[in-house]
This record gives C-alpha cells, structure tokens and sequence, in this order.
C-alpha cells in the first residue's frame, strides 16, 4: 500500500508544468504540496467528473500534459469516461486513479466491488498503456518514463483508505475556490483575463 | 445534425459515453480556451443534472447547450415525458432558453450566444423535434430531419 502523501509527493516531484485536475481526499493531500498551485483545479461540488474536466483541458491544449488525480469511488461513477477518453485518445494525458475500496468522505462505506482493478478496464477501454502500483519506490522510479510516454495512460495507486471523520466543508469560501481556479488556470493557459464573476460563488 | 457537425472541418466532435459527462468536458475545453457548445438531448440533459449544476451553474460557465426537444408537439399535449417536463426543468434551474422549431427560429441562435457570453451561465437552445425547413421559394413549410 501507498500512503496519499508519498503518491502525491511523487507525483508534484515529477509533474514538471503540467495542468493537475484533483478531486476528494487527493485534495487534501495536493494542496499540501503542489509546486503550481495556478495550474491545479480541485473539482468539489461536483459529483465525479474529474476525469471528464481533465479530457476537456488535455482536448483544448494539447502541447500540455494534463494529469488527472481520481478516485476509484468517482470513477466507478464516472465509468464511462473511460472509453470516452480512449476514443478522444489525448496522447497528454494522464488518468491516475487513487484506489482505497471505500466512500472516505461519506464515511468510510465500501464501494460496491471493491475489487475492480481500474487499469485492466482501462486497458481494455483501449488507453495507450496502464500501470498499477501498491509500492511507492516503484511508482517513483517509474514515474518520469511514464509522464513521458503518449498517453493517455491509466496509473493506479493503491492506497490505505481512511474515513474521513469530517467530511467536507460546504461554505461560500470552499466553493468559490474551484470557480477562481478555473479562472486562474484559463488566464494562465490562453494570456486572457476575460471570464468574469458568473454563478452564485463570484 | 450530428452528420453535419461531423462533416465540419473547423468543429472537432467530442462523443461522450453519457451526458454528465459533456458539461465538464466543455468546461475544461472552455479553461483550455476553446468555445465549446453541447448537443444533447432532453432527457440526457436530466441524467447530467449534477454536472449542469456544479461545472456549469456553479462556476458561472458561458455555455451554449443545444437540447434535442424530444416528444414535443405544436398541438401541446405529448405522451413523452422528457417534454413534459424540459421546460420546467430549465425553469428550476433558473436556466434561459430559446426554443427552435424551425428555420425562421434560426436568429435565436446567436441571441443564445451573446447571452451565455454576457450572463457568463449556461443557456439552453431546445430544438422541437419537428423541427421544419422553410422553403423561401414558396413560403412553405415541410418538415425536417428528426
């Protein structure tokens, strides 16, 4: 088993100027340590589509690479987009799924097949290659071939889940914060500062 | 429509494995500096509900969504539930919108633009399934493609 810290810390070692679209306890752990806090979007306040939002990004600039950090609880939700982006076939992207077997910020429920191995269904949605790792010495060796290679790729971690005894917090603050970090990231990625206030957190 | 869009070389079709996802993929092509619209249809709009509601209405997103107004009639009434209920449903989700039934319609389309663009929020085209051709040589109208 890999802990979310060393994951993560692995990952922002080698994540050079990419685009990273987080979502759920990956959060939690990113923010802690993200090099590029202007090129990060952490998805909260809506359900599972991490993945779809990194597609979109890795679509719209393909001279970047996009990784994605999801959840085997918002994939299994999001199933899906799977074959969606083995259709669209981004050759920037990178899907890595954080796999715990539980809900964590529910409470710690079981998701439904615990024992779904999300880089054979990846493999089998048609992703240009995939990688599961349960060690964080060979997930930190293998890690800048892999960034490296044309994607997309699936790597899925596994990790010890925790409940989350807290939940997650739902105040006017919390959620304006992904609407300015989407802003941030357009006005990083284009050079124009042209999306205004719109909904209800701006 | 979709043989069109496909046939379009300055327009890259996105096929999504479900509707949910077509929001979240628009708005990261929007970040990425895109101009995303969606083509759904009404009852794909329902099933994308939480999406509609996070990465559009939430995080104010310009974004032109073209609604298949499945089931509706200009008689009024119609046993297809997915268009009983798409009016409300973009009425409860405080969503603007323009409905197209036919060529003469057309200049809603670019109202649904400068819309989106000045209200920075999703607006929905909801395009009647019989939607009909106008035929300018003789004033008539025949029906379309469905």
């Amino acid at each position: 088993m890999i802990t979310y810290t060393d994951a993560c810390r692995v990952i922002n070692d080698s994540r050079d100027e990419s685009v990273v679209v987080t979502t759920m306890t990956q959060t939690k752990y990113w923010y802690q340590i993200s090099k590029h806090p202007d090129l990060d979007i952490g998805i909260a306040n809506a359900m599972s589509k991490a993945s779809s939002v990194a597609l979109g990004v890795a679509l719209g600039k393909p001279e970047r690479s996009v990784i994605c950090l999801d959840a085997d609880g918002s994939l299994l939700m999001n199933f899906g987009s799977l074959a969606t982006i083995a259709g669209m076939a981004p050759e920037n992207l990178y899907h890595f799924v954080f796999n715990n077997g539980i809900y964590s910020v529910t409470g710690g429920q079981a998701v439904p097949a615990p024992g779904v191995e999300y880089a054979k269904a990846a493999e089998a949605c048609g992703y240009a290659s995939v990688y599961r790792f349960d060690d964080v010495e060979s997930l930190d060796s293998s890690l800048s071939e892999i960034l490296s290679s044309p994607g997309p790729v699936l790597i899925e971690i596994m990790v010890k889940g925790q409940p989350q005894a807290e939940g997650i917090d739902q105040t006017w603050e919390s959620n304006a914060k992904m609407p300015l970090q989407l802003r941030t990231l357009r006005k990083r990625l284009t050079g124009a500062d042209d999306w205004g206030p719109g909904g209800p957190y701006l | 429509m979709y043989q069109a869009l496909m046939d379009e070389p300055s327009i890259t079709l996105v096929p999504v494995a479900r509707e949910g996802e077509a929001i979240p993929v628009a708005a990261g092509l929007f970040v990425a500096g895109q101009n995303p619209v969606i083509s759904i249809q009404n009852a794909g709009l329902y099933e994308a509900g939480d999406a509609l509601r996070g990465l559009a209405l939430g995080i104010g997103l310009p974004l032109v969504m073209f609604i298949g107004y499945r089931g509706h009639n200009r008689k009024g009434d119609t046993p297809d539930s997915a268009a009983t209920f798409l009016e409300p449903y973009l009425h409860m989700w405080r969503v603007d919108y323009f409905v197209v039934e036919s060529d003469e319609d057309l200049d809603r389309v670019p109202l649904a633009f400068e819309l989106a663009a000045k209200t920075n929020q999703p607006v929905a085209v909801a395009i009647g399934t019989e939607y009909a051709k106008s035929d300018k040589a003789t004033g008539a109208v025949q029906g379309g493609p469905q």
